[in-house]
């Protein structure tokens, strides 16, 4: 057990590793200098650029840029945002919270509903509501979540007018208000932008757990189950599902990806303050140790999120360790 | 080759692989052969009066903020759309067969180097690679646009690779050969990579639909197609400034991907379900 920890958990870091190498050349590889973005409306002078190239560093050989990035990056240390001003660091921590709310939010629903869904798909297996629910999800899976968020930002929070359309707070709500108005604040601008990746990402799962519902229930134990007379539900449930379920925990690794893409869109379009809309407008200008420091920031939580999703599976499977 | 021809042909009977495969060929004939009939997708014919016109006989999907065509514009995109996914596809499934033929035929240090590296590239979200690259660009040309697209999108594929020539390895069939004496080249190109063609045919049908998107996306952050140029992600997000006043602008060109989208996905799953009836 102890063996296959450390050997899992070693993967990761040499995974996170080539992550981090792999990033840092695709951003010196990239043609043009850093600088001529920087410049803004007027050209810079020979002098200004050399100035500018010894204080970003640029001027080393690409190997101490390396070990100068690397010495950073154990130090906790990303550099400061071009466009703030600020330690890319404190940025990041900053939208750190919204993300995870709106990610939590969209996992929450993804798991609870998909699984649910998934599960009744897989009991009325060919019939009119399987089929129907297996091409609501794979149009939702068709659909950019970009062009989604916009449309539904322009009905029900413009045209309709029934939830705000933008933001995480609203600007007219009295700061003073107790937590409790505050937080159903929140709420309302959360739904439509954890709707919109919801509606984009379920059908993942619905169709994983209609798939491992459909293995479950051709096992022998669940023709033992119902020969002796167990009730349907008690069969479906209590039986069968526990088995499906299990599986599915392996979708949450690769959910990660998914979500930390979506949210560049979604975020973006629906101006929640989070790590995607900071991304988007880190590209909008140009501002690579802010694009490079989200681009990190991801990465280590799809890392993670896939150790975490094994290690949680080894822990439940022994099988899963000795292979 | 006749594994491949047998796959295609349950897919086709399977009434949903069907509909996705006439629907992709409806919006591929449209791309190819619609723009020459219809009114410049790029020329601002009348700003005075033809600007923002809902849906109507002239202009099927009415006129953008710059009096332009929306069903001209969202032909134009699809033929855009359509040759950026599948080139950048084709790239993408060239490399991920080789590599994972290389990863899984030598084995050893060659395999554990390379999928080390695999794992590694797979642990950034392919948006976010893209998008340190593409901020270095002003503009990027159309060309370097599908090569980084077609090398971002290998990794998930020569690990499927791999894990099948694995298997393969172990077949009497592949051992006779080998046993035989045939040179590595043939067992390569005459046994191994037809054995994966089917494989390859599900990853770049359901790949197109993702590349589509992917596509998209960056377009409307700005940093794929650069208007002029007509491209569905580009149309929303010019269609941002009129959300309210005329919606039909950003409405067409999403519509047109959700269903592109669609139809290569439920062409991928008809093949997928094909090759594993074969299997089975």
């Amino acid at each position: 057990m102890r063996r296959w920890l450390i050997r899992r958990t070693g993967q990761a870091v040499i995974t996170l590793a080539v992550a981090v190498l792999l990033m840092f050349v695709l951003m010196r590889a990239a043609p043009g200098d850093p600088l001529t973005r920087l410049s803004g409306d007027r050209a810079l002078s020979p002098a200004e650029i050399a100035v500018l190239r010894a204080r970003y560093g640029l001027d080393q050989p690409l190997l101490q840029q390396l070990g100068a990035f690397l010495q950073g990056l154990l130090r906790g240390d990303l550099g400061a945002s071009i466009e703030y001003g600020r330690p890319v660091t404190q940025l990041l921590a900053e939208r750190l919270p919204a993300s995870l709310l709106l990610g939590g939010t969209v996992l929450l629903v993804n798991f609870s509903v998909g699984l649910w869904l998934g599960s009744r798909q897989a009991l009325r297996r060919g019939s009119a509501a399987d089929r129907w629910l297996t091409v609501v999800s794979l149009i939702g899976f068709a659909t950019p979540s970009f062009w989604l968020g916009l449309v539904l930002a322009w009905l029900v929070g413009v045209h309709w007018r029934l939830l705000p359309p933008a933001g995480m707070h609203s600007p007219l709500l009295d700061p003073g208000s107790g937590f409790l108005a505050n937080g159903m604040d929140v709420v309302r601008h959360l739904i439509l932008p954890a709707l919109t990746l919801s509606l984009v990402s379920i059908a993942a799962t619905m169709r994983y757990q209609r798939g491992a519902m459909l293995d479950a229930l051709r096992l022998p134990y669940i023709v033992t189950a119902r020969a002796k007379g167990l009730s349907d539900s008690r069969v479906i449930w209590r039986h069968a599902w526990r088995n499906a379920v299990f599986p599915v925990i392996t979708l949450f690794g690769l959910w990660l990806p998914v979500l930390v893409a979506g949210s560049v869109f979604v975020e973006s379009v629906f101006a929640w303050p989070g790590l995607g809309s900071l991304a988007a407008a880190a590209v909008g200008n140009r501002d690579y140790p802010l694009l490079m420091g989200a681009s990190l920031l991801a990465s280590s939580l799809v890392v993670l999120g896939s150790l975490l999703t094994d290690l949680a599976y080894g822990f439940l499977d022994p099988r899963v360790r000795l292979s | 080759m006749t594994a491949v021809v047998d796959t295609l042909r349950r897919a086709w009977q399977n009434p949903r692989g069907r509909a996705g495969a006439l629907v992709l060929a409806g919006v591929a004939l449209a791309a190819l052969l619609g723009p020459p009939l219809l009114p410049d997708p790029v020329a601002q014919p009348d700003l005075l009066h033809g600007v923002n016109l809902p849906p109507g006989l002239g202009h099927p999907f009415g006129t953008d903020q710059l009096s332009r065509d929306v069903f001209a514009r969202v032909v134009s995109g699809a033929r855009v759309s359509l040759a950026v996914s599948v080139l950048a596809m084709a790239l993408s499934i060239t490399l991920g067969a080789a590599i994972g033929l290389i990863a899984g035929y030598w084995g050893g240090t060659t395999d554990i180097v390379l999928m080390r590296l695999v794992d590694g590239a797979l642990a950034v979200p392919r948006l976010f690679l893209l998008l340190l690259v593409l901020a270095a660009w002003e503009r990027v040309p159309i060309g370097v646009l599908i090569v980084l697209i077609g090398t971002t999108g290998w990794f998930a594929t020569s690990r499927l690779v791999r894990g099948e020539v694995l298997r393969l390895r172990e077949e009497s069939y592949i051992r006779a050969a080998e046993a035989l004496g045939a040179p590595r080249r043939r067992i390569i190109f005459r046994h191994l990579l037809p054995n994966t063609l089917g494989l390859l045919l599900v990853a770049a049908t359901l790949g197109v639909g993702e590349v589509i998107l992917l596509e998209a996306g960056l377009s409307f952050l700005g940093l794929g197609i650069h208007p002029p140029t007509p491209s569905w992600g580009g149309m929303i997000l010019e269609a941002k400034e009129v959300l309210v006043t005329a919606p039909w602008v950003g409405v067409f060109p999403g519509l047109a991907i959700v269903i592109t989208v669609l139809s290569a996905d439920l062409l991928g799953d008809a093949l997928r379900d094909s090759i594993d009836m074969w299997r089975a």
